[in-house]
């Protein structure tokens, strides 16, 4: 099955010449688009997918269950080794920040240092079970006393420690030390160190430290006491035993939202102490990337890793389609794009992660400023001074060195005569030659305000392309009445559309990559590949724009296809000859950037 | 007000009223359960000699779980002590109101660990960034994310 549009490597049929690809199309039938529903995706795959592209990055996307797999495998070698159980190898694993060899090391040479400072055990007493030695199992369920006492304590700790919970004197009433609660029927719970304290107190604590502070390391409530909860006693802190008396449904929703973000706090330890993974940063989401590539500082030279977690939309699965459909934006909603390497959620490329945050900052900075500088002042024509003028005439004094001139021509005032307050000489060569040392030394401003104009009207322009998708979709609708196609058939107005936002986003970026890039020719080249593109692009989006009048939506049909394939060529000439230069270390900037070489010389 | 935070200060209450308050502590008011004040002395020989603060307690529904809010009280001619932890807003820099707070420290507590922060200050100073914080501060201290340089 071979249809109108395909093309093998594409590379002399798209190279340049648009001219061809009006060529290459002109047989068209309706019973060949019989044909081409079933592959009409394909049509618009220049290469076929599994081949990685020079600007793409190695990335797997990992839900918050497979990263709890990562974690268990930790955890279950740490046992292994130390002979310890589960919850007191992730409390030392998460004491070290996952460094397993670090943690194998310090643990070889100190046990009982690290289990004290991973606040597993009381300084003093260091459970026998704990030493890889001996591999008793240590239960740390939850242990009835078997001396029955007035406030029975439920305590997680080692049969040895339990002994001397129990010494405590039985005969006088517990009393919390928190809320001063002596029911005799109160249960109560202590970690190895003893501290004991009511369960609903101890619920509470546990859940304003999960809610509130947001911590996974829950230290014991006494003060000063660095024993840390495991795990096994939150969980029974937060979930209730099946079959447990039903208390207050409300509070017990709110225990168990707690146990689960308290397992997805663990999580986002784990990730953060991994350089490999990175959690999405989109709201809600909790789907963790992998991408070892792009772990270490100096990879982020030579690639951009923009990765997907695979997740669309925001929030639950109502509120995506409803927000999407008012965007108009698919059904699935917007694909979670970000950087693995910097904090920038959105598809950066080509420009690398450095120069992106570099030009994103001057933006913050300057961009409003300077805009106002430009709109608002002229400098001297003799000193140079940034003058604002807000009212008066046109016969200005320069506050600094008393020259006197015209606001309008900037010319000398003594050349303007008795025509106070009109300015007919801009010709006059004094004036134009003040105008022409203004217009340097407004040069390099004037350098800033020419790219970031055409960074924010490509920003511009993608915002508007949701506009721009809705309305697309009204003529899509309108075309199935008009024409005989399908609905199927029209959805190439859809891909263009969606291309055009792809193609903007990297425009946007290539002006901020032009405005470090050294002068010569590889600046040159890159500036043509943008100019190629960008060309391509506003003729696409002139044509979506355009009316649809039934007896040209063959043509129009054909126009958009052709134009669409040929901008998203453009696109990966582009981002593929970008990320060549990268890894090729070709790039020059006129600027100091981080992790690349200081220019030879400044030129701009 | 939750029982529990009503049950713990009133204990508190008594406690302080059967017992007293440590040397150089005086309750001033304690007329509800959401504001306490205290004024505050320090005894001997210190760079603070013959001075008195007063410090105010705010507690939310969450107390004790929830770490009281405690600053110096600086409205009506009253002042800060002039501390490198102290902020002239009042604000203290102290991580026993902050992380290291414990749901079984009590306002007495709090009083005398504020106490002998005082006692133990070698020179009179503010904090270096006092400026730049009382600018940006929060009304409410606990809303700030100290960062606990020592334990001085």
């Amino acid at each position: 099955m071979s249809s109108d549009y395909e093309f093998s490597d594409g590379e002399e049929a798209y190279s340049d010449d648009e001219e061809m690809i009006d060529g290459t199309q002109d047989e068209e039938d309706d019973s060949q688009d019989e044909m081409e529903m079933d592959n009409f995706g394909d049509d618009f795959k220049v290469v076929p997918k599994g081949k990685r592209k020079p600007y793409e990055v190695e990335y797997e996307s990992l839900s918050q269950h497979s990263v709890e797999r990562l974690m268990q495998r930790d955890v279950d070698h740490i046992c292994g080794i130390f002979g310890v159980d589960a919850s007191v190898a992730s409390l030392l694993l998460r004491h070290l920040k996952w460094n397993k060899e670090k943690l194998i090391e310090k643990y070889m040479d100190n046990a009982t240092a690290v289990l004290v400072a991973a606040g597993v055990t009381v300084p003093e007493a260091v459970p026998l079970a704990v030493k890889p030695s001996s591999r008793r199992p240590t239960t740390r369920g939850l242990t009835k006393p078997t001396k029955s006492s007035k406030s029975p304590t439920l305590a997680y700790t080692t049969p040895k420690a339990l002994q001397r919970t129990t010494s405590r004197k039985s005969d006088e009433p517990f009393v919390c030390q928190i809320c001063f609660n002596d029911a005799p029927d109160m249960q109560t719970l202590a970690l190895d160190c003893e501290h004991t304290f009511c369960s609903d107190c101890w619920t509470d604590y546990v859940v304003s430290k999960i809610k509130d502070e947001s911590e996974h390391a829950i230290r014991c409530m006494a003060e000063g006491c660095a024993l840390v909860c495991p795990d096994p006693f939150i969980h029974d802190l937060l979930v209730p035993a099946p079959g447990a008396p039903v208390g207050d449904a409300d509070k017990e929703a709110q225990n168990e939202k707690a146990w689960l973000r308290f397992q997805e706090l663990l999580v986002r330890h784990f990730v953060g102490c991994n350089s490999n993974l990175k959690f999405c940063p989109y709201p809600s989401c909790t789907n963790t990337v992998s991408c070892p590539s792009a772990s270490s500082k100096s990879s982020l030279t030579t690639i951009v890793p923009t990765v997907s977690c695979g997740a669309r939309g925001i929030g639950s699965e109502a509120q995506e389609v409803s927000q999407s459909q008012q965007l108009g934006l698919g059904l699935q909603g917007k694909e979670h794009k970000f950087c693995f390497g910097c904090p920038i959620e959105s598809d950066h490329r080509p420009v690398v992660c450095g120069v992106a945050k570099m030009w994103l900052k001057k933006c913050r900075d300057d961009s409003e400023t300077a805009n106002w500088i430009k709109s608002n002042t002229k400098e001297c024509s003799n000193c140079q001074s940034t003058i604002e003028k807000n009212g008066g005439c046109n016969h200005m004094t320069c506050k600094k060195c008393k020259h006197e001139f015209c606001w309008v021509c900037m010319g000398p005032w003594s050349e303007h005569g008795t025509a106070w307050y009109s300015c007919n000489r801009y010709d006059e060569k004094t004036g134009v030659e003040a105008r022409d040392a203004q217009s340097r030394s407004r040069a390099s401003l004037e350098r800033y305000l020419h790219y970031y104009n055409r960074w924010a009207n490509h920003e511009q322009s993608a915002k508007l392309s949701l506009d721009l998708y809705a309305k697309t979709e009204k003529k899509m609708e309108e075309m199935q009445i008009t024409s005989a196609l399908t609905w199927i058939e029209v959805q190439f107005m859809k891909k263009a559309v969606e291309e055009v936002d792809k193609c903007r986003q990297t425009l946007k970026w290539t002006y901020a990559m032009a405005y470090y890039l050294a002068k010569g020719n590889e600046k040159e080249l890159f500036e043509d590949n943008q100019r190629d593109l960008e060309r391509a692009v506003e003729d696409l989006s002139e044509l979506l724009e355009s009316p649809i009048e039934a007896e040209n939506i063959p043509t129009l049909r054909q126009n958009v296809t052709n134009k669409t394939v040929y901008v998203q060529k453009r696109n990966e000439i582009v981002l593929e000859d970008t990320a060549n230069g990268f890894l090729e270390g070709r790039w020059r900037w006129n600027t100091v950037v981080e992790g690349f070489d200081d220019p030879e010389e400044v030129a701009i | 007000m939750g029982s529990v935070s009503a049950r713990r200060l009133a204990k508190e209450l008594r406690e302080i009223q059967s017992e007293g308050c440590p040397v150089g502590i005086t309750l001033v008011d304690a007329s509800d359960f959401s504001k306490w004040l205290f004024t505050i002395e320090v005894m001997g020989n210190s760079q603070y000699q013959g001075e008195a603060y007063t410090l105010q307690f705010r507690f939310d529904a969450q107390y004790p779980i929830s770490s009281p809010a405690v600053q110096f009280v600086v409205t009506d001619g009253k002042e800060a002590p002039v501390h490198p932890h102290v902020y002239s807003n009042g604000h203290i820099c102290a991580s026993i109101l902050g992380s290291e707070w414990s749901p079984v420290l009590s306002v007495i507590a709090v009083c005398v660990t504020l106490q002998s922060m005082l006692a133990s200050c070698k020179k009179k100073e503010r904090p270096a960034d006092n400026d730049r914080y009382v600018r940006t501060a929060p009304d409410n201290p606990k809303k700030t994310l100290f960062h606990y340089d020592d334990d001085t």
